[in-house]
């Protein structure tokens, strides 16, 4: 394979970069709207048309912000903390092709900064790094809020990272590779039953389910934004940070919830594959374009809808989440996907099988959703006054 | 193979630049207004009372952390299973569930004993 032309990595890596830069401030505009509009307020509606121009307005003024650097800081730490966030979340986006083929001065390329053989890899190693930047602003603020919500949020993280992880896998088995295209392509074609996509979301539900609630977590989002827990931590990690530094630790935020709706999208929604509805060829090359900004926009919804509609979740509840249920899940899922593929290529089930098989998947599902949730609520119920030992102890004394 | 890579550095350059370029510009155009109160640490108003650098905390967070590395190995075990798993066929599978069946036999132990337990 010859190399194309220096202009045509520069060319990708700008619309890329431009790409991403421009649905975050997008989605911060969307969140704002959207997030007004279920507490029946405006949002942000005088800069520019529906207030669209918010976000670039509110960057500008970040710069004439002072940057307080507090005396009792790591320097060197502190200030690389939130540049780490935000370079590991733009080198993240390397590998998600934003759209098809594009030919371009006689040059056919796609459009992706780079198609690496290990590209899905990529993707969990650079959101490994992001726990770093945390993590770093927490412990380099030498101060007691930014270090508790630090831990906090990087053992949220490495906790939903492995379900994450193991969620993947079971992508790997089906596509049989890494590379991003190789995962594309097996996504293309029919899937069950003809006219449908065959997108892995179909048929690994469970590890697509386990991987968006892995999403949110991991991004830090509502209901599982406990790094930011107002009510108990002030800002979490970066309330020693203001100014321009605070505002990198936001992009970099908002920017994981346009990065993991773009994974989820190329891993299990077919990335931008989609009808092309049989345009000519000079405007084709819009239409792969249109379905992943389609497919990418549905999920960044998706998280705003999520900050509108739940509460914070608890610490312990969350812990449980990933620990318990979203990491077992997530194994048991790649054992019994890689038990299938086998399967299939001995011939595969009988159609009846298929179905007892599912029939038995779903008592499972249920039984464990009537057993497993009665427990944990009685542990959640606020203890009466009256029964509680340390009161009763202490009423004692007093008496 | 490295020249896979080239683009990933142009990306790395631009987005330093970008980042690096913000705080740059911010730290030029912004003003600097320092006094005693901003700079030390904040504590919702009172008079900074913790010395963080020794400070403890709960030892639950070394328990996910030894956990996380435990699962994070097994994951980094299962990739290239994944991938190169149609070759191994159902002896790969056999392994891989030894594997795992081991481990989940230590993690029902852990949460057994109560050490993914938050009070």
């Amino acid at each position: 394979m010859e190399s194309p032309p220096l202009w045509v990595p520069l060319f990708t890596t700008i619309v890329v970069f431009a790409f991403f830069l421009l649905s975050t401030a997008l989605l911060i505009w969307a969140e704002r709207r959207v997030v007004a509009r279920m507490q029946t307020r405006l949002g942000p509606n005088r800069v520019g048309p529906l207030g669209i121009l918010q976000t670039l307005v509110d960057g500008v003024k970040m710069f004439f912000k002072e940057d307080i650097t507090p005396g009792m800081v790591n320097k060197p730490v502190y200030t690389l903390a939130p540049l780490v966030g935000v370079i590991a979340g733009f080198l993240a986006i390397a590998v998600i092709p934003i759209g098809g083929e594009v030919t371009l001065f006689g040059e056919t390329f796609t459009l992706v900064v780079a198609d690496l053989h290990v590209g899905a890899l990529w993707i969990l190693a650079l959101g490994s790094i992001h726990v770093y930047s945390v993590f770093l602003a927490g412990w380099a603020s030498n101060s007691p809020y930014p270090l508790l919500g630090g831990i906090r949020s990087s053992a949220q993280m490495v906790s939903y990272e492995i379900a994450m992880g193991l969620a993947v896998a079971s992508v790997f088995i089906y596509a049989g590779s890494l590379r991003i295209s190789d995962i594309i392509e097996a996504q293309a074609g029919d899937g069950l039953i003809p006219g449908m996509p065959g997108w892995f979301a179909i048929p690994l539900l469970p590890a697509f389910l386990v991987f968006v609630v892995g999403m949110v977590a991991e991004a830090g989002r509502p209901p599982f934004d406990l790094a930011e827990a107002e009510g108990e931590l002030v800002g979490g990690f970066n309330t020693e940070y203001s100014g321009m530094r605070f505002g990198m630790f936001m992009l970099a935020e908002f920017m994981q919830v346009v990065t993991m709706s773009a994974i989820v999208v190329t891993l299990f929604l077919g990335g931008p594959s989609g009808p092309t509805f049989g345009l000519p060829d000079a405007i084709a090359w819009v239409m792969p374009i249109f379905w992943f900004s389609l497919k990418m926009s549905l999920f960044i919804f998706f998280f705003i809808l999520l900050r509108g509609a739940l509460p914070r979740a608890r610490y312990h509840r969350l812990m449980d989440l990933g620990w318990k249920v979203l990491i077992p899940v997530a194994l048991v899922w790649t054992m019994v996907t890689a038990a299938f593929v086998l399967l299939n290529e001995l011939g595969g089930l009988a159609t009846e099988t298929r179905w007892v098989l599912a029939g038995i998947a779903g008592v499972i599902v249920i039984g464990l959703l009537v057993l497993g949730s009665s427990p944990d609520d009685a542990s959640d119920a606020p203890v009466p006054p009256d029964e509680d030992p340390a009161a009763s102890d202490h009423d004692k004394v007093t008496s | 193979m490295l020249a896979e890579f080239l683009p990933i550095l142009l990306l790395f350059v631009l987005a330093t630049a970008f980042a690096g370029g913000s705080l740059l510009v911010s730290s030029l155009v912004g003003p600097r207004m320092p006094n005693p109160t901003k700079l030390s640490a904040y504590e919702c108003g009172n008079e900074p009372l913790a010395e963080v650098q020794s400070a403890r905390f709960p030892v639950k967070f070394y328990m996910v952390a030894m956990l996380f590395l435990i699962f994070d190995i097994e994951a980094v075990f299962i990739f290239p299973w994944a991938v190169v798993f149609r070759e191994l066929g159902w002896f790969g599978l056999g392994q891989m569930a030894l594997f795992i069946a081991i481990l989940g036999v230590a993690f029902i132990y852990e949460i057994g004993r109560g050490g993914l337990e938050w009070d």
